[in-house]
């Protein structure tokens, strides 16, 4: 039994078949990769799981209940986190009360009227949000606009927001792209971190076969919508139709 | 103090002072002196000062931290109004049940507007807000007359009903009243060549705005608040973070439609009369006006932008061109007139247009508002003193 279970999703935009018939389990506290060339629907994959884009057919289960038909912070307080492809943070609000917001939503819901009491004197609110930007060294930055990030601490941010909720799968849509190779390595650290640290589930799209292989436990291919194979690191390295698919196309 | 950071209680402790002492800080000038015309504490004055500034601190709430334009909040005002009238009229001159009605009356009414206009967000909301609001006007200068009184108003009689008081005293109807102390009651100081008037409404209305303001500071200050400025931000990430949008911005624009109909009730409480005007779209655009100018997403901001619109309103509207020659007549005949003809435009029924003209140099200028002027007036004087811990001053809602 897989903590993510998509059966038979498809999506169109028109004429053209983004999603075709995707299959995919991801076991519980694993790491799973979704690779593929650019277009090959693999955000589109992400929108389907987060209640962004609703599929045309087939079923997506999480923690043995179906997401579809939910709105997105329901899908959200089920446990299921994302990290954009672009940064999606409050860029008119501080490093700070970005972190604070999603630790108030995982320990108050989707709505709580506390209209009176003061942002300051929620000391348990506070003291998660400063242990959760030490531990992604953006300590020292709490007080910055977050628009005014570079985009690798955007990235940071984002991150950090979503393991706020402690969620139980972090979707990851190509954390590490555009990065400088030691911004890169630092990121693959992180999640090294986080993922010994507690029990997650972890499903990351990346580009980069670096960060893929010091990840991954399973890797799904993905091409034009289908998924070409599901294996492990290294019998993904030496499959033939990957590479004809893929990694012969990421060569050029 | 009052569980407030030290900053926001300076800022409370400044609208306390500056209402408190409004009738000496408005009336600057002696009596008999030729600039004795731009004295604004008189009473009915001041009361409009605050009430419009309560009117504004509401509408910040709602537009300054989620950044939805409401266009329709007078309809709001206008309902409290009817309430608060009609409790006059049926239950008793005592001004308290009024102003408690007209707040959830207009609370209520809010919630309708409020959950049919929030379906949608942006320009087709403030298009929404501005339906309910001119449909509310045509139902209250027509449709509704038995409990509007149509184009004539709402207003009192000599045989209201007044269960809980008295329907007439003397052959006149009696005046509103908070336990007994008159509403229109006031009390003259005169010193020197000087004049002070101190009014029992204007208090009432200034105390009521104190309130209004520090409930303001909270609200901004608190896990709802930051709520709502991250509705502002980015809704698309606050979605994905588990958190229902629909409540909170419901919530913010109760809240701020219950501020309208608070100033509604005061209004009435001040001159116990309710007219379908008070709801057109024109006294929405008004509220917007006010709260861009001070500032909107400031605390302070609104305050100061209603506290501007009305002064202009109320004194620039009455300078006329004897006036003007009485200003010039020093210079040469001819010039003196050609100067008059130029500045004629710009006052007395013209003040629109020098208030339009204002409202584009701050816009453009001073997008912040009146607060951004006041702000960059005082880093100058930082700059000038030395060594000072400079570019802290960069907190959103000052
Ligand atoms: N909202 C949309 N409307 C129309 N077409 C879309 C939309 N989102 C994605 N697509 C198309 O679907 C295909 C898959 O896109 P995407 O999932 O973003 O690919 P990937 O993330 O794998 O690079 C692309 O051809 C893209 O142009
Ligand atoms: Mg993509």
């Amino acid at each position: 039994m897989g903590i993510l279970e998509v059966k038979n999703v498809g999506k169109r935009f028109g004429g053209l078949k983004a999603l075709d018939n995707v299959n995919l389990n991801v076991m519980e506290n694993t790491v799973h990769a979704i690779i593929g060339p650019n277009g090959a629907g693999k955000s589109t994959l992400l929108n389907c799981l987060i209640g962004k884009l609703i599929p045309d057919t087939g079923s997506v289960m999480f923690d043995g209940q179906s997401v579809l038909g939910r709105k997105p912070h329901e899908i959200n307080q089920m446990g299921i986190s994302r990290v954009f492809q672009t940064p999606e943070i409050f860029g008119d609000l501080t490093v700070f009360e970005n972190v604070m917001i999603p630790i108030f939503a995982k320990r108050d819901g989707a709505f709580r009227m506390h209209a009176i009491e003061s942002v300051r004197r929620e000391t348990d609110i506070v003291e998660a949000a400063e242990a959760m930007l030490a531990d992604v060294k953006m300590l020292e930055k709490r007080d910055a606009h977050a628009g005014s990030l570079s985009r690798g601490d955007k990235r940071r941010l984002e991150m950090a927001m979503c393991l706020c909720q402690q969620p139980k799968l972090l979707l990851l849509d190509e954390p590490t792209a555009g990065m400088a190779r030691a911004d890169t390595n630092n990121t693959i650290d992180l999640l090294k971190e986080i993922k010994a640290s507690r029990p997650i589930t972890m499903c990351i799209i990346e580009h980069d076969m670096h960060v893929v292989f010091s990840l991954a436990e399973r890797i799904t291919v993905l091409a034009q919508g289908t998924p070409l194979v599901e294996d492990t690191p290294e019998n993904i390295k030496g499959h033939p139709k990957v590479k004809e698919a893929y990694l012969g196309e990421a060569a050029h | 103090m009052l569980g407030l950071q030290a900053k926001d209680f300076r800022l409370l402790l400044i609208v306390v002072a500056m209402t408190m002492l409004a009738p000496f800080i408005l009336n600057p000038f002696p009596v008999n002196s030729a600039m004795a015309q731009f004295n604004a504490g008189y009473p009915d004055l001041m009361q409009r000062f605050v009430i419009f500034g309560i009117f504004a601190i509401g509408f910040n709430i709602l537009f300054g931290l989620t950044g939805y334009l409401s266009f329709g909040h007078a309809a709001f005002l206008g309902v409290g109004s009817y309430a608060g009238v009609w409790m006059l009229k049926l239950l008793t001159m005592n001004v308290v049940p009024a102003i408690l009605l007209s707040v959830i009356v207009a609370g209520l009414f809010s919630v309708i507007v409020g959950y049919v206009s929030l379906r949608r967000s942006g320009i087709y909301f403030s298009i929404l807000t501005l339906a309910f609001a001119q449909m509310s006007f045509a139902l209250a200068y027509s449709v509704l007359t038995p409990l509007t009184n149509g184009e004539t108003g709402l207003q009192l009689s000599l045989d209201d009903p007044r269960v809980l008081g008295v329907t007439q005293v003397d052959g006149t109807i009696p005046a509103p009243h908070l336990f007994g102390a008159s509403m229109r009651a006031s009390y003259d100081l005169v010193l020197g060549g000087w004049q002070f008037t101190f009014n029992v409404g204007y208090y009432l209305s200034a105390v009521v705005l104190v309130l209004a303001f520090y409930l303001a500071i909270r609200i901004f200050r608190s896990p709802f608040g930051l709520m709502l400025r991250a509705v502002k931000s980015n809704q698309q990430r606050m979605s994905y973070t588990g958190l229902n949008l629909k409540p909170y911005m419901l919530a913010a624009f109760v809240i701020s439609g219950m501020y309208a109909g608070l100033a509604g009730g005061l209004m009435v409480a001040m001159d116990p009369l309710a007219g379908a005007e008070r709801m057109q779209w024109t006294a929405s655009g008004e509220v917007v006006l006010m709260t861009i100018l001070g500032g909107a997403g400031t605390l302070i901001g609104p305050v100061l932008g209603a506290g501007f619109i009305k002064y202009f309103e109320n004194i620039f509207s009455k300078i006329n061109d004897t006036v003007l020659h009485q200003w010039f007549g020093f210079m040469p005949d001819g010039l003196e007139d050609v100067v008059v003809f130029i500045v004629h435009p710009f006052i007395g029924k013209g003040w629109h247009l020098t208030l339009g003209l204002l409202f584009m140099l701050v816009v453009i200028f001073l997008p912040g508002g009146l607060v951004q002027g006041g702000q960059k007036i005082g880093g100058l004087f930082r700059r000038k003193a030395p060594a000072d811990d400079s570019a802290t001053r960069k907190q959103p809602a000052e």
